[in-house]
């Protein structure tokens, strides 16, 4: 398979980048996204080159570390898959393919397709956690009995690997999928409902501070999910949000 | 309290309310102009209790305009600020894989609503306006009607309507449905609630083309 990428390259975040293109000849259609770029790094460094910057890490689809916008869709044009999951049988030979970092003011480029996503952390740390009592009385989390509707959206909310795709797809870069669905894995719970109010408030309002732009309900962010994380969780937030709010 | 006027949730819930309102005025406005149709003396009646009555004038008019204008005002303000978010904008961006062109071109059709709403106002409300309040002329229960079907004579002016009609359908398409979404209501009636929102959004809009088409061809 013979491929023209088109590849954004930034010397550091104070730099301004530029896309180059970079002719890739022998990339098998069972690799891997990822895979494939090791091929032109490989390349580049028998070339005396630069290697290309690129976020990775458990290449399993679990640690929402490989982020890039491929061909103008975080992740790639296949659906419910990280990069390290997308394979170059979703492209054919002679194709051109752009790769970009996931664009946000509040992602801001560390090199090349590496953004810092910190701002996400700031988010979780603001409300996204349960306090426990360790005083001695600590009740065993499993004595409370749990609606399974509640325990299964919980669950499916706390899949989110917090990637930042949701942020990449979104025309406004907003936040809110992320946001949501840390508040709802915890708001639907018996144990996170004690602090349910301060944790919205706290955790939508550092979303703010971070520069996200407002959500304006595309649904871009649910199908470019790799996790599949549900709009649901927006409408929840809402709901959390407001009824905080107004009970202040 | 004071966090909630500066964040993005609550300006999103005040376009969706706001959003709601005016749908809920377009169905009204909707209900009397079809009247016409039918007819002529239900038309005018309906338009001259609208058109006279204190409640409607000087309550529920400036209801509407400041609905209007603060649906209008958010919206530029929300697109300007949604784009800051992103300074650097992609090489390449393929919106359409995600999301409908309704979703991502609101401010548009909004746009185009809006110098609609010019035009509709040149038409009908100022002189109006002047009508009652400037020239303080005596009350025709009569005369609406035929200002109506005077106004739809022109093929320019008919076609300017249907058209920013179509651009109204486009916005509700979108912005009807996702309203119940800012508001916290995605459950297990989502799916019929969307339903009925898009088909109001189509509805509505093809009964106003209608009538502006009627009035065109039976004037």
């Amino acid at each position: 398979m013979k491929l023209l990428l088109k590849i954004w390259r930034q010397k550091d975040a104070k730099s301004k980048g530029k896309i180059v293109d970079y002719p890739l000849d022998g990339v098998e259609e069972d690799m891997s996204f990822l895979e494939m770029l090791d091929v032109l790094n490989e390349q580049l460094i028998n070339k005396g080159e630069e290697p290309v910057v690129f976020d990775h890490d458990c290449r399993e689809g679990i640690c929402g570390m490989c982020s890039l916008q491929i061909n103008g869709e975080p992740h790639g044009p296949d659906r419910q898959v990280t990069t390290c999951q997308l394979h170059m049988r979703m492209f054919n030979d002679g194709d051109t393919i752009f790769i970009e970092p996931f664009r946000a003011n509040a992602f801001p480029v560390v090199k090349d397709l590496m953004v810092d996503r910190s701002a996400f952390d700031r988010i979780q740390h603001a409300g996204g956690y349960v306090s426990v009592n360790t005083s001695g009385n600590t009740i065993d989390a499993n004595a409370i009995p749990i609606n399974k509707d509640n325990a299964d959206d919980a669950f499916s909310a706390a899949t989110c690997i917090g990637c930042g795709a949701c942020v990449a797809a979104c025309k406004n870069a907003s936040a809110m999928l992320f946001t949501s669905a840390k508040v709802s894995q915890y708001a639907l719970l018996p144990q996170g409902q004690v602090e349910a109010a301060d944790r919205v408030q706290a955790m939508v309002a550092q979303m703010d501070a971070e520069g996200f732009g407002n959500c304006t309900n595309t649904g871009a962010c649910e199908i470019e999910c790799p996790k599949g994380i549900s709009l649901e969780n927006i409408a929840r937030m809402n709901r959390e949000y407001l009824s905080a709010s107004i009970k202040g | 309290m004071s966090g909630i006027i500066r964040s993005s949730i609550a300006r999103k819930v005040a376009m969706a309310l706001s959003g709601l309102f005016l749908v809920f005025f377009l169905l009204q406005h909707f209900s009397i102009n079809l009247t016409s149709v039918f007819s002529e003396d239900a038309f005018n009646m309906a338009s001259h209790f609208m058109g006279t009555n204190p409640l409607v004038q000087f309550l529920l008019q400036p209801v509407l305009i400041f609905g209007v204008v603060f649906h209008f005002v958010m919206g530029f303000v929300l697109e300007i600020k949604n784009n800051s978010a992103r300074s650097v904008k992609y090489a390449k961006y393929n919106g359409g894989a995600n999301a409908s062109w309704m979703s991502r071109n609101m401010i548009y059709s909004g746009i185009a609503v809006l110098a609609f709403l010019g035009l509709h106002f040149y038409d009908f409300w100022v002189p109006e306006i002047v009508y009652k309040y400037v020239e303080t002329n005596p009350e025709v229960p009569t005369r609406y009607y035929e200002e109506l079907q005077h106004k739809f004579v022109s093929p320019v002016r008919t076609a300017l309507y249907c058209v920013a009609f179509v651009f109204l359908a486009l916005h509700l398409l979108h912005g009807f449905a996702s309203s119940f979404q800012s508001v916290g209501v995605n459950n297990k009636y989502s799916a019929g609630i969307q339903k009925f929102a898009k088909a109001f959004a189509i509805a509505i809009p093809v009964g106003f083309i209608f009538i502006a088409l009627f009035h065109h061809f039976n004037h």
